[in-house]
């Protein structure tokens, strides 16, 4: 661990984070994601999975050096070539704007011409398939349809890298199923960069190629899975039996990890 | 027939209160100085309409314009507030005095200011409904959603989108819900402060009215512009609730609107 990868996107070497109030919530993680990957952090509750995200973002500082995005400090990634889109645990959405103008808000911020914007949001609304749901408030939607917003609203400003934090955990078995199997398929035609996390170890190994393994608090990395199964993914297999070995070597790493 | 239902029992209530009244004042033979008949009442405010109707429009005006006053004032305040934690702290002790202050301590003070008439009376009413307005309003522009706020520094928003695109509309229930509590008071604003500066006003607003007629034992005159009083606030308090629950149906079920 620790090897610093030549053409990493994001490289974290020795980061820490401390909150304010003294709580470690991480020490010494190092990992690198190479662009157009699709990465997991699975963790106990607590190890500072979502904290992790946030550093990424560079919605908090991390000490610098620490983390690189794009060879950068992760705040100077905004707007930029190496930009981040955010998928949060809830979708988060504005309750007082139609589904059309959610999409757009982030365009709106960047000062993108409103019928560029327009465009661009009519597009994603087509590719998550909820084109006729353009007028419709957020509270008239289902959870899989506002969660489908959300993502499409994180990737319409185009980011490079998308960040998810546990964003399918509320949703019902059949609706995260369908919704994962929308973001390989979204992740395949876009070819963005994934870091996901999330505390199911069978959606982290069915999403990834790799599944990072997080210690409790203060997390660390102690474990890689390689996951070599192509980035087009059947249904099915998750019935595999090589799927449901992967699945138990994860799961017993991450039991390592709780206690 | 059904929305009438539920005003039947307090107006009956009412009916029979003024039976009960006119009748003990009769039979008791109360002096009329004292305790006046419901009818000698009504009489008197038919008879005095020419001075009660511009009277009630002259406090109407001042508690409207106390009350945009205050809307305005108070959702400004609130922007003011919600955009640093030390100018909330700095400053929200000195609003907490609008709200604590008696009232009739400082209307002289703003009479002084002011002068009598119109501005210092709006000023009044004002003072006195502005805090709902204003605490309702920060704690909707300060209570959004933690990662709406990450969503919107993600995508480098300045501190004017956040407020346009994310405090301004949150906090529309909660300004929504301070406005209904102001706006019976600025009813009470308005006539206290013609109790102090209502001389000054062109046409005397009911709170001069009620000064002047106690003034000369005009007891009927008196019980009249204490009713017109209750139902100006009244009418405010309904107005408002009305336009309230306009604005909310529109919020909670956009898509029908």
């Amino acid at each position: 661990m620790g090897v610093a990868v030549e053409n990493a996107l994001i490289q974290a070497k020795g980061l820490a984070f401390r909150f304010p109030k003294g709580t470690v919530a991480l020490s010494d993680v190092d990992f690198s994601v190479v662009a157009g990957e699709f990465v997991s952090l699975v963790g106990p509750s607590g190890c500072g999975k979502s904290t992790l995200l946030r550093l990424v973002a560079g919605l908090i500082p991390a000490t610098p050096g620490s983390l690189t995005v794009g060879g950068a400090d992760p705040k100077a990634s905004r707007g930029g070539e190496h930009r981040c889109g955010f998928v949060f645990q809830s979708p988060t959405l504005l309750p007082w704007r139609t589904v059309e103008a959610n999409l757009t808000l982030p365009l709106e911020l960047e000062n993108v011409s409103r019928s560029r914007s327009r465009e661009v949001a009519a597009d994603w609304l087509s590719r998550v398939g909820l084109s006729e749901f353009a007028k419709s408030y957020p509270a008239q939607l289902s959870g899989g349809m506002r969660m489908r917003v959300s993502i499409a609203r994180a990737l319409a400003s185009r980011p490079q890298i998308l960040l998810m934090d546990e964003p399918f955990a509320a949703l019902d078995d059949i609706t995260r199923g369908r919704l994962q199997e929308e973001l390989l398929a979204l992740r395949e035609r876009e070819g963005f960069t994934t870091l996901f996390v999330t505390h199911n170890v069978s959606e982290a190994v069915f999403l990834s190629d790799r599944v990072l393994v997080l210690s409790a608090r203060p997390g660390r990395v102690i474990g890689t899975i390689s996951v070599p199964f192509g980035t087009r993914r059947d249904p099915d297999l998750r019935g595999e039996p090589d799927f449901a070995h992967l699945v138990r070597g994860a799961t017993h790493l991450l039991r390592e990890a709780g206690s | 027939m059904k929305r009438i239902l539920p005003f039947l029992p307090p107006l009956a209530f009412l009916v029979l209160f003024l039976v009960a009244w006119q009748t003990a004042v009769r039979l008791l033979q109360v002096p009329a100085f004292l305790v006046p008949s419901p009818i000698s009442v009504f009489a008197e405010a038919w008879n005095s309409r020419a001075d009660l109707v511009p009277a009630s429009l002259t406090t109407l005006a001042g508690a409207l314009a106390g009350f945009a006053a205050a809307l305005v004032g108070g959702t400004f305040g609130a922007l003011l507030f919600s955009q640093a934690r030390w100018i909330r702290s700095s400053l929200y002790p000195y609003a907490i005095f609008l709200q604590t202050v008696p009232i009739v301590a400082i209307a002289p003070l703003i009479v002084i200011w002011c002068g009598p008439g119109f501005a210092s009376i709006v000023l009044v009413s004002f003072v006195l409904s502005v805090f709902p307005v204003l605490s309702n309003g920060v704690e909707g522009m300060t209570r959004v959603d933690p990662q709406l706020l990450e969503l919107f520094s993600l995508h480098n928003a300045s501190s004017g989108q956040i407020l346009l695109h994310l405090r301004l509309p949150h906090s529309v229930p909660y300004l929504v819900a301070g406005a209904k509590v102001a706006s019976g008071l600025t009813v009470i604003g308005a006539i206290v402060g013609e109790f102090f500066a209502g001389y000054g006003t062109r046409h005397p607003g009911l709170g001069y009215l009620i000064l002047q007629s106690a003034g000369q034992l005009r007891t009927e005159l008196l019980f009249a512009s204490v009713a017109a009083s209750t139902v100006l606030g009244l009418f405010m308090f309904l107005a408002t609730g009305l336009a309230a629950k306009w604005t909310l149906s529109r919020l909670d079920e956009p898509g029908s609107a």
